[in-house]
């Protein structure tokens, strides 16, 4: 793992904070009574269910632990995560069975 | 039951949110020590949470700032996970639209998903509530949650940096993320979009400064959008004839 330069961390630091609350801000406080256009709205309500499950694949796929060679530990504990918060709708729970089910399975066969 | 002041209205919010910091607890703790393992020392994560306040989004930078991508790929991705958050803001309007400027301003940089999921409950079922008996109510969802947020990022940083590397905790964030998709995953159309972007990301890996991941986000968009298009006509074509 690197480390990150400072510059970066605080340029993204700074930008993310303006970023933010320009998203939460726009709204509330600036086009107080004007409505989005349905398109937009229908595109914006699939941004999480899409960014994050795409930058999570490929670390599931290749993990870094193993120098990105695919592994079935990880493989199985990414599912076993997916299915847990699928079913249980439990962030907590989904967490908590994919860490056992990972360092279960690297300690009997890791 | 109708409120009678505004201060009724934080204290209920408050009380309301309490479950809420059993996730939000853990999770300021697991930023907190992956930041830590990243690299960060406290004030640096400190003022990740204070100033940014936005679990998945600081999530995703942490994660793409360890890979070296470029800082625009960092910062747009990380907003476009955050992007729900406008989608909560453009909810909110009709209730806290007329509350003077700076509670706006407050309001927005406390918008996640805890106070947005209490409070349109909240103002939904009681419409009678006055504009600022819903801005205490809003701000009352936040007392605990935010305080919680910022310490648990702090014990993590301090909790993290004695955990030596070996313990192997590099695959914890990308579980963090599968965690927090399950319960998102709630219609076809949902399930459509992290599919596709699954399978694009996959493919997108060839593309330089993590550039795939950008990709994958707007095809999953575009196929989640689609499919729900296709479902709502679908279903008032079956509609129609009754």
């Amino acid at each position: 793992m690197t480390t990150i330069d400072p510059t970066i961390l605080w340029t993204v630091i700074i930008g993310l904070a303006i970023g933010s609350f320009g998203l939460r801000f726009a709204f509330i406080g600036l086009m107080a009574n004007r409505t989005m256009p349905a398109w937009l709205m229908r595109h914006l309500r699939y941004t999480a269910v899409a960014i994050i499950p795409a930058l999570v694949a490929p670390l599931v796929a290749w993990p870094t632990p193993t120098g990105g060679v695919t592994s079935l530990p990880h493989l199985l504990a990414a599912g076993v995560t997916l299915a847990v918060g699928l079913l249980s709708k439990n962030v907590l729970a989904a967490m908590a069975g994919g860490g056992a089910t990972l360092f279960g399975l690297l300690y009997l066969f890791g | 039951m109708p409120f009678t002041t505004t201060k009724s209205a934080f204290w209920k919010g408050f009380r309301d949110s309490a479950p809420f910091i059993l996730v939000s607890g853990p999770f300021g703790l697991l930023f907190g020590v992956l930041a830590a393992e990243a690299g960060l020392i406290v004030p640096e994560a400190f003022a990740f949470s204070m100033a940014v306040f936005a679990g998945s989004a600081q999530f995703t930078a942490l994660q793409l700032m360890q890979e070296n991508a470029p800082v625009f790929i960092v910062l747009i991705s990380a907003l476009a996970v955050n992007l729900r958050v406008a989608m909560y803001s453009a909810s909110l309007t009709p209730y806290l639209g007329s509350a003077p400027l700076w509670q706006r301003a407050l309001a927005a940089y406390l918008t996640v998903d805890q106070a947005y999921a209490l409070s349109i409950v909240q103002f939904e079922n009681e419409p009678k509530m006055t504009v600022p008996q819903r801005m205490a109510y809003f701000f009352g969802t936040n007392g605990l949650v935010a305080p919680v947020w910022m310490i648990a990022t702090i014990t993590g940083v301090l909790v993290g940096s004695q955990i030596p590397a070996s313990w192997g905790l590099d695959f914890v964030l990308p579980l963090a993320f599968l965690a927090m998709i399950g319960p998102m995953l709630r219609t076809p159309a949902h399930l459509a979009a992290c599919f596709a972007a699954i399978v694009t990301a996959l493919f997108a890996v060839v593309l330089p400064y993590n550039l795939g991941l950008i990709v994958a986000g707007l095809v999953g968009m575009m196929v989640g959008a689609q499919v729900e298009l296709w479902l709502e006509q679908r279903k008032t074509k079956v509609e129609v004839p009754q």
